[in-house]
């Protein structure tokens, strides 16, 4: 039977629809994890480790469990089944196990009958430390001499990429080397969740986070439960940019809710969630290029080392993911790229919006910017010149098959009309912004231009599909389409979207969302600009699998010669038509409503071997950025004027969200460039808060000038690929770009401080890129030892 | 089990009375500090005196030749309403945020005393006195620099309450300048005010978040003075001042500084900070005394 896709309803595909949650959000009626509340429930609390790295020589818990209002108090021991967990490795312990690695780790958690109490009684467990040398840098961590934060050693993962001879002559080599901080995904809700005993034995946990699934399949082994009495319901997500893949307060909770028979409610605070979460990995990058003297790459040498804090978390993807991108979205005939993640007992890191790419990116264009310098070439045309596109062969031997309009991203961004210069202005306006320290003095403008791509999905033959139900049912006020999805809404839009694709597959306007949980299947995580590909497919798939099941309705209703196969069927304003005739109102055929599941997959994808070759990347996304910036060359202050931005999105399924997800990259890029970062000192941080982490306000952004680029990616949904990341790929390299243009200077570390801007700091120095370890397989350490 | 009590007077008097009867409790105005404190666990008073519905610190008034600034006004009705003392705008303006600025006040700086309170530069500048008040209609005013005597410590008395600022008005020029690296809610990493009074033929200048607390420059001051009355400008602002006097004044003031390196800034870059903006807010007072002559 050919179906067309049904006309256009209202709020389908394409639309800048209105988001489902906007108006309770803007109300401030949206109910978010910090708000949930329970019958009897408890408050559970945290006791954490104040050591980077100590052995625990013994807990006394007995005066905090005798404390007033306190039920229960948890040790290591108390755990019942598996005594550790992780999204990758399993090597990070519920609460601490005789040793902690990290200021910040969990030791104990006890649950009483307000916070403050809580907070009080575990000030009243008395821990003895035998405080142990740290390893509080990434390259020490290398070295032979250094501590030894797990048995097996420190290096986590080492990636080794080789194509062809990277030492192939060249007219032209540059070097360079970078340095990049540890940025907070700083989402404005706290971790927080409500864990209820059930009558079951089992429990039930109402937690924001990104994949519920991946969250249940660590808490059940540790809570020695199987895994459908582990039942998981999305809470209201402030915003997670990674700092929700892993664990934070579930397992604990959980814990206290099985012990205490009642419900236990956790939420960090502020300070607490910076121990909480894991960070964006802070880089140290050594790269060389060489080129023709017509400005064509001949070799990319690249050695990255990133520091994965004391526990895996996803560090093994992160580096994977920075070595695939190190050479940038460009045709390069000859490679090496060695990536090392290590273990280190400063806080873990893991996922952050970007993924790896971000650090890449901030290497791989201050290396084209230095080309086009030696070159004496313009920096645009040297990235147009030397664009990936479609067919094009990465350094992992991947070849490109979808869309890859690389040369359209960069030109379309570059030809953004520049920001005039203002004649009168307001004071608020110059760098320095509301502290009133400029009249216009020493003002400097300058230029930057980025570029730079990002995987969407799971990579590395990873199967991160996406299930979802589809009911479609009479109701009161006529045709409803329900739809369950365990898909994430972390701010990105994606229950907006979900309810877009079943309007536009149902050809109905009344469509609600289920709420997300563990009772259908797993969505995958919301990240990696995933979700509409993944669980849009799943919601287009199902609700096609709905309409034939209607039509099937229809036809054994004796509506054969209507529905003949070479008659095209739709679905409009609640009608089934046959070509042009109407054959019957959807309500007809819905005596019982119509459910149907389906799994959406993507192309299967491969590790990488040895020499890091393999088909890793199941597609990617591009994206360009301008960045016109102001620097106050006395004080070393920026006010960045105007960001041009241009995204390889393949179709805009909602362009407001679309242009909302670039400008929302971007901030977090400018923040990057600019303030953003966790100061540590001998593995402790020393900005644990709002106070002192800075994150731009509305008078650091600027007007960000978006094109979107849409040439549909074959094979999948609509044509669409995620626009979540490219924007926060590429803007912290752009604005940096700018930075080095206005001032003159090397700035080779990010976030720029003004001491850098006006030379009271020197670049960062480095005696050049440390051995690669010797890791001669691709997998990670303790996998192919088989630790764990 | 008690955790606190909050003490809810509703006057000056009662409130007055509740601090003699309970000296340990905290005064709350704002709470835009004491709530952090608490927040961060850093403070766990038994006693809290809530000082935010008092009618007598929530007022300003000319007082024969002097202003006094209740302690209770907050920054908010400050960018509001007092045009008068543009540099107390622009230190109020760069408060926290909007929402900070209707909450925060002048009696809040006072209280914490932190190197890095905005007003406190401009307070210092105006050589403001702090009035004090106990129990019994007893008051006392301590100039500024002896009421703050280092980082977040004043010699408040137990039974005492801050009831505002007082300065005499001077006539002149002058401006509050902080820099931070973001460009708007950010804790000063170096911050000064410069004002000119005219009638005394003094230019005064004090700093923030440079030393253990607000420092005023006296040297770079005199230097100053000196250099406007040798060349005449007290009496003609159109006289130029040569731009190696402004430098001078401008090293000087920094000198003045004892910044340390911490989070938020190094010290080089804070005492280089000073330079520049003492050479701009100089640059910019001359600026605005000729503009005014001309007029």
């Amino acid at each position: 039977m050919s179906t067309k896709v049904a006309e256009r309803t209202r709020g389908g595909v394409g639309e800048s629809v209105r988001r489902v949650d906007g108006v309770p959000k803007v109300k401030g009626q949206f109910l978010y994890g910090s708000d949930l509340w329970a019958e009897e429930m408890l408050w559970g609390y945290t006791l954490r480790s104040p050591h980077p790295h100590a052995r625990i020589v013994s807990i006394d818990i007995s005066r905090a469990l005798s404390s007033t209002g306190v039920h229960a108090v948890l040790v290591a021991s108390d755990v019942p089944g598996r005594k550790t967990y992780g999204l990758e490795i399993p090597d990070q312990p519920v609460l601490a196990i005789d040793r902690v690695r990290y200021q910040g780790e969990a030791v104990a958690v006890l649950a009483a009958n307000d916070l403050e109490l809580a907070r009080r009684a575990a000030e009243r467990i008395t821990v003895a430390y035998e405080v142990l040398p740290a390893v509080a840098d990434m390259e020490q961590a290398l070295r032979s001499d250094a501590p030894n934060v797990h048995d097996f050693g420190n290096v986590l993962r080492h990636i080794r990429i080789a194509r062809g001879d990277y030492n192939t002559p060249a007219d032209v080599w540059v070097e360079g080397y970078y340095e990049t901080g540890m940025q907070d995904q700083a989402m404005l809700g706290p971790e927080s969740g409500l864990a209820i005993p059930a009558e079951d034995g089992g429990i039930d946990l109402y937690v924001a986070t990104q994949w519920l699934h991946v969250d249940r399949d660590q808490i059940a082994p540790c809570l020695d439960l199987p895994p459908d009495k582990v039942r998981l319901h999305l809470a209201g997500i402030g915003g997670a940019f990674g700092a929700r893949e892993d664990l934070s307060m579930h397992l604990h909770a959980c814990l206290l809710a099985l012990r205490t028979r009642k419900p236990v409610k956790m939420v960090y605070s502020r300070e607490e969630s910076f121990y909480g979460h894991v960070h964006r990995h802070p880089a140290r990058i050594w790269m060389r290029h060489g080129a023709t003297r017509g400005g064509m790459l001949t070799s990319v040498y690249a050695r990255i080392v990133i520091d994965g804090g004391a526990y895996a978390s996803s560090s093994t993807a992160v580096i994977a993911n920075a070595s695939t991108f190190a050479a940038g979205p460009y045709e390069v005939p000859n490679a090496l790229v060695e990536g090392t993640a290590v273990y280190t007992n400063n806080p873990p890191c893991g996922a952050m919006r970007g993924f790896g790419a971000v650090q890449a990116c901030v290497a791989h264009e201050a290396q084209m910017d230095k080309l086009a310098r030696a070159l004496r070439l313009d920096p645009v045309e040297l990235r147009v010149k030397n664009a990936v596109s479609t067919g094009s062969v990465l350094p992992t031997g991947q070849i490109i098959r979808g869309s890859a309009p690389v040369r359209e991203v960069i030109r379309r961004c570059a030809a953004i009309e520049l920001p005039p210069a203002p004649s009168e202005r307001d004071p608020l306006t110059y760098p320095g912004g509301a502290g009133n320290v400029s009249r216009g003095e020493r003002l400097r403008r300058g230029v930057g231009f980025a570029v730079g791509y990002k995987n969407i999905a799971y990579s590395g033959g990873f199967d991160d599909s996406a299930e979802c139900r589809v009911k479609l049912f009479s109701g009161p006020g006529g045709v409803i389409a329900e739809v369950h999805s365990a898909a994430a809404e972390v701010g990105q839009g994606v229950h907006t979207l979900l309810v877009q694709i079943a309007r536009e597959e149902l050809g109905i306007d009344t469509v609600v969302l289920h709420p997300a949980d563990t009772s259908v299947g797993s969505a995958g995580s919301s990240s990696a600009s995933r979700q509409t590909m993944m669980s849009g497919g799943a919601v287009q798939m199902a609700c096609r699998a709905v309409r034939d099941v209607l039509f099937e309705r229809a036809r054994r209703a004796g509506l054969d010669r209507e529905l003949a196969p070479d008659i095209p069927v739709a679905i409009r304003d609640g009608q089934i038509f046959a070509g042009a005739r109407r054959v019957g109102a959807l309500v007809e055929f819905l005596d019982e409503p119509i459910e149907q599941t389906r799994v959406y997959h993507h192309r299967k994808t491969t590790p990488l071997d040895r020499d890091g070759q393999g088909d890793p990347h199941v597609t990617f996304a591009f994206a360009a950025q301008r960045a016109v910036v102001e620097v106050d060359e006395d004080l070393g202050l920026v006010r960045v004027v105007q960001i041009a931005a241009a995204q390889d999105v393949g179709h805009a399924l909602n362009p407001q969200s679309v242009f909302g997800q670039i400008e929302g990259g971007t901030a977090q890029g400018l923040g990057f460039a600019l303030m953003e970062e966790i100061q540590l000192k001998d593995g402790r941080i020393r900005n644990p808060s709002f106070t002192d982490y800075l994150i731009p306000t509305i008078l650091d952004m600027p007007p960000v000038v978006s094109v979107l680029i849409e040439e549909p990616e074959p094979g999948v949904p609509y044509g669409a690929k995620g626009a979540g990341e490219p924007s926060a790929i590429v803007s912290t390299a752009a604005i940096l770009a700018a930075l080095r243009d206005a001032t003159g200077r090397e700035l080779n570390r990010v976030p720029v401080r003004p001491d850098d801007l006006i030379g009271l700091a020197p670049p960062v120095q480095s005696s050049g890129p440390p051995p690669a370890p010797n890791v001669p397989y691709p997998e990670p350490v303790p996998k192919a030892l088989g630790i764990l | 089990m008690r955790i606190m009590d909050v003490l809810l007077p509703r006057t000056l008097d009662e409130a007055l009375e509740m601090k003699a009867a309970a000296p340990a409790a905290m005064p709350i105005a704002g709470g835009t500090d004491v709530m952090v404190e608490l927040n961060f666990d850093r403070r766990r008073p038994a006693t809290i005196l809530d000082v935010s519905r008092l009618p007598e610190l929530r007022t300003w008034r000319k007082e024969d030749g002097a202003f006094f600034l209740g302690a209770g006004v907050t920054y908010a009705r400050i960018v509001n309403d007092l045009t008068m003392f543009p540099a107390l705008m622009q230190a109020s303006r760069t408060v926290g945020s909007p929402q900070i600025r209707n909450r925060g006040t002048v009696g809040g700086n006072l209280g914490t005393a932190s190197p890095a309170g905005d007003a406190l530069p401009v307070l210092a500048a105006y050589d403001a006195e702090v009035v004090l008040a106990r129990a019994g209609g007893v008051t006392r005013a301590l100039p500024w620099h002896q009421f703050m005597v280092g980082p977040k410590k004043t010699v408040i008395a137990p039974d005492e309450l801050i009831l505002g600022a007082r300065w005499k008005i001077a006539r002149g020029p002058g401006s509050f300048s902080k820099v931070g690296t973001r460009n708007a809610m950010v804790i000063a990493v170096a911050s000064l005010c410069l004002l000119f009074d005219e009638g005394g033929r003094t230019v005064r200048v004090a700093l923030g978040s440079v030393g253990p607390t607000i420092l005023r420059a006296p040297d770079a001051e005199q230097f100053l003075a000196r250099v406007l009355h040798d060349a005449g400008a007290w009496d003609n602002p159109r006289v130029p001042v040569p731009p190696a006097a402004i430098e001078e004044f401008a090293g000087r003031v920094a000198q003045a500084g004892r910044p340390i390196d911490d989070v938020r800034g190094t010290a080089a870059y804070r005492r280089h900070a000073c330079t520049v903006l003492a050479q701009r807010a100089l640059t910019w007072a001359l600026s605005d005394r000729k503009l005014k002559e001309t007029r």
